[in-house]
């Protein structure tokens, strides 16, 4: 396996969805490959990174005003009988 | 706030209570993807009240169109993909363009092929679960992300950061699943070449050889 090729395969290895027999061929290369096994490492923390961020919590106040929302016009839409 | 469903009361079930007049099963279901909706239309669009018009719009037509939902996908990909159409209306005011395209582009039909190259290539000094704690950190995650060619930050916060499969996010973009997959892998490379020229410890910088082929 050359570069090239594990780079376009980068993605299903690192997501755990590629075929047995590609990974085996992946990781042989990387065994012989230390920019490729970096490469494929740095990949892996950044999407760790970009997963761990801070979540953004809805502000109350809005949620509430949203729900008040929602209500009314569900009210117009179901008029009770 | 109390909802007289069960969290264990599949997406499917409140969606046809809704659909019969029952506005407890909206609530619900409101409740349970308000925190998603609001985290995807925030990232793509980084502006708080954007994000609220996003949300607003998103369930109101989410109630608007309730009897047009058929189940053909997860009524959580359902609404992320009227909220995603929705921040890509603003993305689009924004720029002052008709149309965001994000259709295939020529790059694109060529595949892997014109994929980038990594160039600084060398191991992080800290592991990710160190760096996520450090102040600094989100201002150069943003960054990163700012540079990106817009077709390829939304795929990476669809399915990277929210945590889509690559067939949700293909639904809620639009998009094929190849194209998906191309524009991911992009996306991972040029964050992983930005982060790394500032995370990257230099003494263990590597140089590819281009020549390499075992």
């Amino acid at each position: 396996m050359k570069c090239e090729e594990l780079l376009a395969m980068l993605n299903e290895y690192v997501d755990g969805t590629v075929d047995p027999s590609v990974c085996e061929e992946f990781e042989k290369h990387m065994a012989g490959c230390n920019p490729c096994k970096v490469v494929v490492d740095n990949i892996r923390k950044t999407i760790t990174l970009y997963k761990a961020g801070q979540p953004y919590e809805l502000p109350v106040e809005f949620r509430q005003r949203l729900h008040d929302v929602l209500r009314k016009k569900w009210q117009e839409k179901h008029p009770a009988p | 706030m109390c909802v007289p469903f069960s969290t264990e009361t599949p997406d499917g079930q409140l969606v046809q209570i809704a659909k019969a007049g029952d506005l407890a099963a909206f609530e619900a279901l409101t409740d349970r993807y308000e925190q998603r909706v609001y985290s995807l239309a925030l990232r793509m669009l980084r502006q708080e009240q954007d994000a609220e018009d996003v949300m607003q719009q998103t369930f109101l037509s989410a109630l608007e169109h309730l009897d047009g939902f058929r189940g053909e996908s997860s009524f959580s990909t359902w609404l992320l993909r009227i909220a995603a159409h929705e921040a890509l209306k603003i993305i689009r005011k924004r720029k002052g363009l008709v149309t965001v395209s994000l259709e295939e582009t020529t790059e694109e039909r060529g595949g892997y092929e014109s994929v980038p190259h990594p160039e600084y290539i060398a191991d992080w000094r800290q592991s990710p679960e160190q760096l996520v704690h450090k102040n600094e950190i989100q201002r150069l995650l943003d960054e990163a992300l700012a540079k990106l060619d817009e077709k390829h930050r939304l795929v990476f916060l669809v399915r990277d950061v929210e945590g889509l499969s690559v067939k949700e996010t293909a639904e809620v973009l639009d998009l094929s699943e190849a194209n998906v997959k191309v524009r991911l892998l992009r996306a991972r490379l040029q964050l992983r070449e930005h982060l790394t020229q500032t995370l990257g410890d230099p003494a263990t910088r590597l140089i590819r050889s281009h020549d390499h082929a075992p």
